[in-house]
């Protein structure tokens, strides 16, 4: 086998390059071997094949050749099975450009399921990332992690019991996530220090909250914003949170269907939020110290627009929630802001949307000055700007 | 102890040099197999050794150390350069990258991982950097059980080998990729152990006078001595373990750059350097922990946990790593301990 992949290899240096060549690989002995060979081998426009079975995997798989298709049998025909893995901090880490990966899964990676760093134009297209245990917080962090990436195409996905986020997008420009299943997650799909996000078409559902917005401090990448969250179905997010505490989705509460924090430009609009026992939406800043002055702690032009809200707000894990209960009439309003403002950028919500405020002023301020009333804000001033935002609209093509 | 230590590194510096000499019927290296745009399959393609087995360098071809090293499960790691003839790395061009040597087009950096089993010397991999016209290439060779050649392995392998303190570990060998992950900068692959800092004036100076550099660089040899840190302030020893162990990838345009920690040398930023800094993406790495690095509390230093680790998901470094650097985790609690100034 080792002189196969030599001969390949003298071959591969001594050709010119010819027509994009496809690199079958079957599960079975050798797998992790062959199939990092394959990987390590193939040239820009290959396809590397993978067999339906699966491949018990002991390290992790890397791809740093750029325009390679990585494709299986379909996400429950060709798993990759780290359940024994023993080194790499995730399953598969993609640093190449303009990788599509397609129709295969992994079970039980130790780490981090999907990594792609630095790797511009990536798809993600039917990719299943499990813990097969369920939510635990022994499992790894994130399913599907794209970072540091400018156009990133995430489409018909499943991801469940991630112990951070299922599909997380860090520090990175152009993104759609759609047409995906979060689920058993403790935060479904997470936005992170990113901008010009479309999340369109997904069900997120019985994660601790569903669709989660963010921007954190003292980072290489910051001041995330033009962000789209609208037609999914957030439904029934009411795992308890497992996440180890000093992350930052440990202080998302359970029963959150969309969270915002600290971010500048974003619209839910047209899903379906439903189920979700804290609050519907929440519209927060950053609720910690911090020392970076190139940070921005507020929600920045935040917009709710029309969605169809069902039965949040039921069992709110909030200080004093029974009372709110009582003031509120047995469930709160869906929609759930802090009441913080920088100047004339709060929060604005399409009429007939209902909410409250914990009417806070300051980012960082105690929750004990809270003074809960009824949300009481302008409508939005002018229809939101969608344009530029989304992933470019040639990584569609590779996934005919 | 620790001084006859250094002595005994320093005859055996001068040692290996008389040795090559007595070698030099042996072939010379070979540049094409540096140079040419493969992947010889095996170590002895390139000509570096006189005799490989023992480990006896070709003619041009020096061995090295660090003051401080990247600890891999305990292994030796018997380090060696060579500079083709008639080409040479300038101070000036090392003093503007941090101090990591410019070696010319034709270099190649060559290290090997043995661990003393049964009171003999085995060698498991030898990995190669190869200076090509394109940029570095990387490239590590397993050795075969007989200790008479080692094979490329782009794949990578594991290992069973018993570690110096007497643990049986699956050792991993990199593959091709994981090479780049830790020499990874901006994309590109580049060499990580020789920088002027961490090289010492004496072996600089023989550097330049063998012709392989034109003069001594600025700061050389300015990090402590491993075997002598005891003498050096616990800041000064425990940054050279950080700097050398974890900031290949720690560092701006490496592979954690995303993390947002800066473990360099040269970095003064405590926040930076971890200090009350919250993590980003560690996941489950983070333990029960909020913090990387909590001055005066190495028990609850997110930095301490990691490295005490060898979960993958949770252990830092994530590669090279099947094992816990007892003594290296000892220095960097006691920074922390003491302030983590």
């Amino acid at each position: 086998m080792i002189r196969t992949a030599i001969a390949a290899a003298l071959l591969l240096a001594t050709a010119v390059p010819a027509i994009a060549a496809t690199h079958k690989i079957e599960a079975g002995e050798g797998a992790q071997e062959k199939l990092q060979e394959a990987l390590i081998l193939a040239q820009p426009g290959d396809t590397v094949e993978l067999g339906a079975g699966r491949f018990t995997l002991t390290d992790g798989l890397s791809l740093d050749v750029a325009g390679v298709t990585v494709k299986g049998a379909g996400m429950d025909q060709t798993v990759l099975d780290f359940t024994g893995q023993l080194g790499a901090g995730e399953g598969l880490l993609v640093t190449g450009d303009n990788v599509t990966l397609r129709d295969f899964a992994l079970e039980n990676p130790k780490g981090d399921g999907v990594k792609s760093k630095g790797a511009d134009d990536i798809v993600y297209h039917r990719i299943r990332v499990t813990w097969t245990g369920g939510p635990k917080a022994t499992n790894g962090a994130y399913g599907i992690y794209p970072v540091e990436s400018t156009g990133v195409l995430v489409d018909g996905c499943q991801v469940s019991g991630a112990s951070d986020a299922g599909i997380y997008v860090g520090q990175s420009d152009k993104i759609t996530v759609r047409n995906s299943l979060v689920e058993a997650n403790v935060a479904g799909i997470e936005i992170e220090n990113s901008r010009n996000a479309l999340v369109e078409n997904n069900l997120a559902t019985r994660n601790t909250g569903g669709i989660l917005v963010f921007d954190l401090p003292a980072l290489p990448v910051m001041n995330g914003g033009n962000v789209v969250v609208r037609r999914n179905l957030v439904v029934a997010n009411d795992t308890p949170n497992f996440a180890p505490p000093g992350n930052i989705v440990a202080s998302v509460r359970r029963g959150t269907g969309v969270l915002v924090m600290a971010n500048d430009r974003v619209l839910v609009a047209d899903n379906v939020i439903a189920g979700n026992p804290t609050a519907g939406v929440m519209v927060i800043a950053y609720t910690q110290p911090f020392t970076d002055e190139r940070y921005n702690p507020f929600a920045r032009n935040v917009v709710v627009a029309a969605n169809t809200f069902e039965r949040n707000g039921t069992d709110p894990q909030l200080d004093g929630g029974p009372m709110l209960l009582q003031a509120f009439g047995g469930a709160l309003p869906p929609v759930l802001w802090d009441g913080i403002a920088e100047g004339a950028t709060g929060l604005r919500v399409a009429q007939g949307v209902a909410g409250w405020t914990l009417g806070l002023t300051r980012p960082g301020q105690p929750l004990a000055e809270a003074q809960p009333a009824p949300l009481q804000v302008p409508g939005p001033a002018a229809p939101f700007d969608t344009a530029g935002i989304g992933a470019p609209a040639e990584l569609d093509k590779r996934i005919g | 102890m620790k001084r006859s230590a250094a002595l005994l590194a320093a005859a055996a510096l001068a040692l290996t040099g008389a040795l090559a000499v007595r070698a030099a019927p042996a072939e010379d290296v070979s540049d094409s197999a540096i140079q040419a745009d493969a992947m010889p399959p095996l170590l002895s393609d390139y000509g570096f050794f006189a005799d490989a087995p023992a480990q006896q360098p070709a003619k041009g071809v020096v061995p090295y150390r660090l003051n401080t090293a990247l600890w891999s499960d305990g292994a030796d790691k018997l380090r060696f350069v060579y500079v083709p003839s008639g080409a040479k790395a300038s101070a000036q061009g090392a003093e503007a990258n941090g101090g990591l040597l410019d070696l010319p087009v034709g270099s190649a950096l060559i290290k090997s991982f043995a661990f003393t089993e049964n009171g003999k010397r085995r060698l498991v991999e030898t990995r190669l950097l190869l200076h090509r016209a394109g940029g570095w290439v990387a490239l590590p060779y397993l050795w075969n059980a007989e200790q008479t050649e080692a094979r490329l392995a782009l794949a990578g392998a594991r290992v069973p080998v018993t570690t110096p303190t007497g643990q049986a570990i699956s050792y991993r060998v990199p593959n091709k990729n994981q090479c780049k992950e830790c020499h990874g900068l901006a994309g590109e692959v580049v060499p990580i152990g020789p920088k002027a800092r961490n090289l010492s004036r004496e072996w600089l100076t023989g550097f330049v006078r063998a012709g392989h550099l034109d003069r001594l660089p600025d700061r050389a040899g300015v990090l402590p001595v491993w075997e002598e840190r005891g003498k050096a302030p616990v800041a000064s020893a425990a940054r050279a373990y950080l700097d050398v162990n974890c900031a290949h990838c720690h560092r701006p345009q490496a592979s954690a750059s995303n993390s947002g920690l800066d473990l360099r040398w040269e970095q003064g930023d405590r926040a930076l350097l971890g200090v009350m800094k919250r993590p980003v993406a560690a996941g489950r790495g983070a333990g029960q922990l909020l913090f990387d690095v909590v001055p005066g509390k190495p028990d609850e230093s997110i930095m301490a946990h990691r490295m005490a680790s060898t979960e993958p998901g949770v252990a830092m470094p994530e590669l090279g790593k099947d094992s816990v650097d007892a003594k290296g985790v000892a220095l960097v609690r006691r920074w922390i301990a003491e302030g983590a100034k």
